[in-house]
Formats: C-alpha cells, sequence, structure tokens
C-alpha cells in the first residue's frame, strides 16, 4: 500500500458539484411543486423558508459529499474513502473485483460523466451486494478505470506512460432494428401498462375526481353496448403495451454492441438516455443459456445469458444477459461465438428422454385438476364450477406434453447441454470443468419409474442446472462421462456385485 | 441411448453403491423426538378445541383421529427408514452423502471445491450427543449436510476436512 508508484487519493470529477445538486433539485420538484400550490392562501412565506432551508441542507450535504470522497486505485486493491460523520473506508482487493460495470444518466452524460460500480460478486446473507461506487469520474478517466482493472496484466506490470491504445476489439453481436419485433413479446409491454395504469391512478386521484364517472363516462358507458366498450379498452390497453414496450426496448437496447476485448473480457454497451457498459470476464464464464420465455418463444425468439461466477446471485441476474430479444438461430449463433464454439453446444442435437417421462408429467397434469373438478362437484358449489375446472385439462395436457418436449441433455467434447422447461424454455451449455458436484435425486414416483433427476452443481448462475427424468443408468453415465473420474468410486454395476457373491 | 462420440451404454445397469457410513443410531432417537413435537404442535391445537367447543366435536373427534394415525405412523416410520438412507463417506477426493426418505438425494462434491464446513448442535442434538455438519462450495444450490452424526465423529470429521480444503489452492469456484 505504500509502494512509491502508486498514485495518491483521487477525488471525484469536481462536475459533480453541478451534477449533484442538479439530479436533487429534479428529485425534488414534485415535492416543491406540491407544497407550493397546497400552500396557496396559507402561510405562504413560512412555507416557503422551509421548503428552501430543506433544499439548501440537501444540496450542501450532496456538496459535502464530494469533498469528503476520495478513491485511489493500487496495484493490488481499490479503496474508497467518504463521510464526514460516519466516515467508511472501502477497500477491495484487485483479485477479488469480478465486474466494473459503468453507467451514465441524462445528467451525468449532460456532462460527460460515468458512475463505475466495481462489483466482487459477493453473496451476502442480507442480500446486499458488496459494491464499491465511484460516482462520478469523467467518462474518460471511467473508461480507463474500467480497463485497468479488468486487465489482468497491470496489477503486476508498471504503470504504463499515457493511455495505452487498446488494439481492436472482436465484435460477436450488434443491433439489429428488425429485433423490435419481439419487444412486445417481452414483461416490459406489462411494465409499461403498469407504469401508464399507476400514473392514471395517480393522475385521477391527484385531482380528486371520481374514478369511476370522469366525465360522464358512466351515462356514456350505459347507454353504449357493453360490447364496445370492452373492444375500446381492449385496444386501449393493447395499443399502451405495444408502444410502451417498443419505447422501452429503444431505451434499453440502443446502440447494442457484444464485443470480445483483448485480455478475455466481454463487453457490453445499450442505452438511449441512460448508457450502461457490462463487462465480462471471459474466466468467470462457466457456460451460457439460451432462454425462451413463453410469449418470445411462440414469436420464435430468444435470449442469450451468460452463465457466469460472481454476477452477483439472484439480484445480479440481468447482468448476465447478453443480447436483447432476437431470433433464436441469432440467440445460438451469439451463444457459439461466446464460447467460441462452432457450431454453438446450446444448438446440438439433443437426446429426448424416455416416454415414462412423459406419462409422469401426463400424470402430474391430469390428477390435480380431476380431483379438482370432484372436489368442486361434491361441495356445496354450482356444479358449473367443476365442468370449469374440467376446462383446464387440455391446457395443463398440453403443457405436459410441451414439458416432455422439451426435455433433452447432450454431451460435446468440452459442454454439457440440457434443455427443460414447460412453456418456458431454457437450453443450458454449462462447461464440464465448471461442474463442482453432483446431486442425484429420486422421488418416490420416480424410483417406481426407474428415472433420476441429476443435477450438475456449479458456482455459476443458478447453482445447478438438472437433466430431468433420465433413467437412472444413464443419468449416472452422464454425470461420470461429463466430468471423469469424480462419481467412479460410488458407481457399482449390479452383474459385477451379483459375480462377486458367486 | 447413445449420442456419437460417447460410449456405448454398458450392458449392466449402473448404479449409485451407498455411502460407506451410517449416522449414529441415535439419531432414530433424535428424528423420533423431533417428529413427535411436530405431531404435538398439530395436536395440541385440535385437543384444545375438542374440550372448548363442544358443540364440533363430531367432526373434530374423527378429523383428531386421522391425525393421531397418521401421526403415529410418520413418528415409527419416519425415522427408521431415514435412518436406513442417511449415509456417508469421505475419499481423498470427495465427499459422498444420502440422504432423505421418501425422496431420496445422493451428493458429491469434490475435495478441492469446498469452501467451508460448519458444525452446528441444536438442543435436541446436544441432548443426545449429535451433530450436523454442514460443507458448502461454491455452489449456490445448497450445501451437503451430514445430519445426525455422532458428534465426536462429527468433531473428527470437520478437522479432517479442513486440513484437506486448506491444502486446495484456488477460490474453488
Amino acid at each position: 500500500m505504500t509502494a512509491p508508484r502508486e498514485p495518491g487519493w483521487q477525488r471525484l470529477d469536481p462536475r459533480m458539484l453541478a451534477v449533484t445538486p442538479l439530479r436533487q433539485l429534479v428529485g425534488f420538484l414534485p415535492f416543491i411543486v406540491v407544497v407550493l400550490v397546497i400552500g396557496i392562501g396559507q402561510d405562504l412565506g413560512g412555507r416557503l423558508y422551509g421548503l428552501l432551508t430543506g433544499v439548501l441542507i440537501v444540496l450542501l450535504a450532496g456538496m459535502l459529499r464530494w469533498f469528503t470522497t476520495r478513491f485511489r486505485i493500487t496495484s493490488d486493491r481499490v479503496e474508497l474513502r467518504s463521510g464526514l460523520l460516519f466516515r467508511s473506508a472501502r477497500s477491495v482487493p484487485r483479485d477479488r473485483i469480478r465486474s466494473v460495470d459503468v453507467t451514465a444518466g441524462l445528467a451525468h452524460r449532460l456532462f460527460r460523466l460515468s458512475v463505475v460500480k466495481i462489483g466482487t460478486g459477493e453473496r451476502t446473507d442480507s442480500g446486499e451486494s458488496r459494491e464499491l461506487t465511484l460516482d462520478a469520474i469523467s467518462s474518460v478517466e471511467a473508461d480507463r478505470v474500467r480497463q485497468r482493472l479488468l486487465d489482468p496484466a497491470d496489477a503486476a506490470q508498471v504503470e504504463s506512460s499515457g493511455v495505452t491504445v487498446a488494439p481492436a476489439a472482436n465484435e460477436l453481436a450488434a443491433l439489429k432494428w428488425s429485433w423490435l419485433r419481439f419487444a412486445p413479446l417481452t414483461t416490459s409491454s406489462l411494465v409499461a401498462l403498469g407504469a401508464v395504469a399507476g400514473t392514471f391512478g395517480q393522475l385521477i386521484s391527484d385531482v380528486g375526481a371520481d374514478a369511476v364517472d370522469v366525465g360522464g363516462v358512466r351515462e356514456r358507458l350505459t347507454t353504449a353496448p357493453l360490447w364496445l366498450g370492452l373492444a375500446v379498452l381492449a385496444m386501449l390497453v393493447l395499443m399502451v403495451a405495444l408502444v410502451g414496450s417498443v419505447l422501452i426496448f429503444v431505451e434499453s437496447w440502443w446502440g447494442f454492441r457484444l464485443v470480445r476485448e483483448p485480455g478475455g473480457t466481454l463487453r457490453i454497451r445499450r442505452g438511449l438516455l441512460t448508457t450502461r457498459s457490462v463487462s465480462l470476464e471471459e474466466r468467470r464464464l462457466r457456460g451460457i443459456a439460451v432462454v425462451e420465455p413463453p410469449l418470445l418463444r411462440v414469436g420464435r425468439g430468444a435470449r442469450t445469458v451468460a452463465v457466469a461466477t460472481g454476477l452477483g446471485g439472484r439480484r445480479g441476474h440481468g447482468r448476465g444477459i447478453l443480447l436483447p430479444p432476437a431470433p433464436r438461430s441469432e440467440a445460438h449463433r451469439v451463444s457459439g461465438a461466446v464460447l467460441c464454439e462452432y457450431p454453438s453446444p446450446t444448438a446440438a442435437a439433443l437426446l429426448r428422454h424416455p416416454p415414462v417421462a412423459l406419462r409422469r408429467r401426463v400424470v402430474r397434469a391430469t390428477l390435480p385438476v380431476l380431483a379438482g373438478s370432484v372436489g368442486l362437484w361434491v361441495a356445496p358449489v354450482p356444479a358449473w364450477t367443476g365442468w370449469a375446472a374440467l376446462g383446464l385439462l387440455p391446457v395443463t395436457v398440453l403443457l405436459a406434453v410441451d414439458a416432455y418436449r422439451n426435455l433433452g441433455h447432450a454431451l460435446t467434447s468440452r459442454y454439457l447441454v440440457t434443455r427443460y422447461g414447460a412453456g418456458a424454455r431454457s437450453t443450458v451449455a454449462l462447461q464440464r470443468s465448471g461442474v463442482i458436484g453432483w446431486t442425484v435425486s429420486q422421488s418416490l414416483f420416480q424410483r417406481w419409474a426407474g428415472l433420476v433427476t441429476v443435477t450438475a452443481s456449479t458456482a455459476a448462475g443458478h447453482g445447478g442446472y438438472p437433466v430431468i427424468d433420465v433413467p437412472v443408468a444413464d443419468g449416472l453415465a452422464i454425470a461420470e462421462r461429463a466430468v471423469p473420474g469424480l462419481l467412479v468410486p460410488f458407481l457399482q454395476h449390479d452383474a459385477v456385485v451379483a459375480a462377486r457373491t458367486h | 441411448m447413445t449420442a456419437p462420440g460417447t460410449q456405448p451404454a454398458t450392458s449392466e445397469p449402473l448404479r449409485l453403491r451407498p455411502p460407506r457410513h451410517r449416522v449414529s443410531p441415535r439419531a432414530i432417537t433424535w428424528w423420533t423426538t423431533q417428529a413427535a413435537l411436530e405431531v404435538a404442535a398439530v395436536l395440541a391445537p385440535l385437543a384444545v378445541a375438542i374440550v372448548v367447543w363442544t358443540e364440533a366435536r363430531p367432526w373434530l373427534i374423527p378429523i383428531t383421529v386421522v391425525v393421531v394415525v397418521i401421526g403415529l405412523g410418520y413418528l415409527l416410520v419416519m425415522p427408521r427408514w431415514r435412518f436406513r438412507v442417511h449415509r456417508w463417506e469421505t475419499t481423498d477426493d470427495a465427499v459422498y452423502t444420502s440422504a432423505g426418505w421418501i425422496n431420496q438425494e445422493w451428493r458429491v462434491a469434490p475435495m478441492s471445491r469446498i469452501q467451508t464446513v460448519d458444525t452446528e448442535r441444536g438442543p435436541l442434538q446436544q441432548l443426545f450427543g449429535l451433530a450436523t455438519v454442514t460443507v458448502t462450495t461454491a455452489s449456490a444450490a445448497g450445501a451437503l449436510r451430514l445430519a445426525g452424526l455422532d458428534h465426536v465423529v462429527a468433531d473428527d470429521l470437520v478437522e479432517q476436512l479442513t486440513e484437506t480444503t486448506q491444502a486446495t489452492p484456488g477460490d474453488a469456484t
């Protein structure tokens, strides 16, 4: 920590002195408006002074943050000190750094600043991710910090003079605007609906109107035919979902590029208003998943998600996303490009699971529905509820058949590939060298059917990826072949046992 | 079930052999006590209701009888079944466990991937001289739990595992 070549402590960018108050004022705007509007006719002066002191205190606190915050990057750690009354000092060893993300919101971009988040991927019990945030430094400096922290050679070598010219990066994927057609098929359409409904409700309650009778809607509703009202409502909902999801897509994925940088880093850059840059070290990569949520799957679209360690558990789940919703073939192509495997293991021909797995799924889909229907018929409720419950049967059976058809697995020279899911479908290619253990589980019904579920444990992603419902011998053979030697001491051939006893 | 690049399936069916060591026989008592407490927790409110709420007795008493029968069955079957299934073994390279009763699970973790080894002794386990050893790896999908070991055996195991894993370099991911 006292090596002579190490640069001293640095402050955040002085432009933060302008950005912080600006952002805080914008945040305060609704509050100020409310106080002023409601305050009219009452003690306006008093309110104004109260407001002003409040705003002033917050502004001062924001400025104080700049004066008290210092950081430095040495050859073996990153340190951040901040606070006046409550001092905090954070220090992260360089070899624990798993990710360096750079984001810039509107206010930051106006002043050419960027926020750098240095993640260690630790999973603390409280679920809080131990990140170190530099909010903010100039965008040029941010990029330099990012490159320095992710370059494994940097920690060893003496500080190079000036900015090193980075060698050309290799582009793996870039946005095609035809992918916009997948936007309405994602959950962002629901987000848009929720946002509009929320704002609308807020507006109504703010204006103080009776939500049920705005502008005599009730009267018009009773005179107009019901189907017309429903049709108009449905159209409205559809429009909002469509437009909203397209807007969200454009904001999130504008200028999307996935590149492989020299030094073994995958970098995703995207964003229209807020720009984001996520960097992922390739040596943290344990595999890749092609995920097809139900709607996207209907439109023959898919996402590509990295299975990597140090993404910060469930909270960091979105950080592994390598591709916007895109055609399935593109998702597989990018998977292959990221793994440097052609063709992609995610597109490998998979082995089907035995028909008894289909039987299990159909039974599981049928019995609860039948039991529910019978229950409703016996219970003191109208008989049609029982019939309605029975009407679910085709849906659940279809899902069961789909779940069976999705089951599959394969072993390639370097990857274990498994596919599963009902409605939604996931195809995961896991590095065989990234498997850190096995779990073989068998329920009572699986035992009767002679099946097992073999789960490969890994330090990345969900922590384990299952090969569901395979015959016992096949499941164990997969595990043994995928990681030779690990399972062998615990396996036995039934015939060998028989021979020994003779 | 043969794919290109894989060996042909062997003619003899492959299966997992049970791990070498059983857990302590006192684990049966421990599991029985636990089950008894669980059953009692269900029965107590029912008993109170039968005493207090006289008009409900015609349907409360049959329910209670059913609960008692199921509870007794659980109490008698579960601990013995578990004792037959719960086993563990360590080799120079791996930890191997089996657990469960109706649903069973076998887990293997290589020594080189073990991150922490913990011992845990609840009040009941202390009473019966037992301990649970938890072996965690970097995987978020769950640790290997060796429940109901004799506490002396557990201490030795923890010591042995800690020594082995400390000798292994790397961050085990």
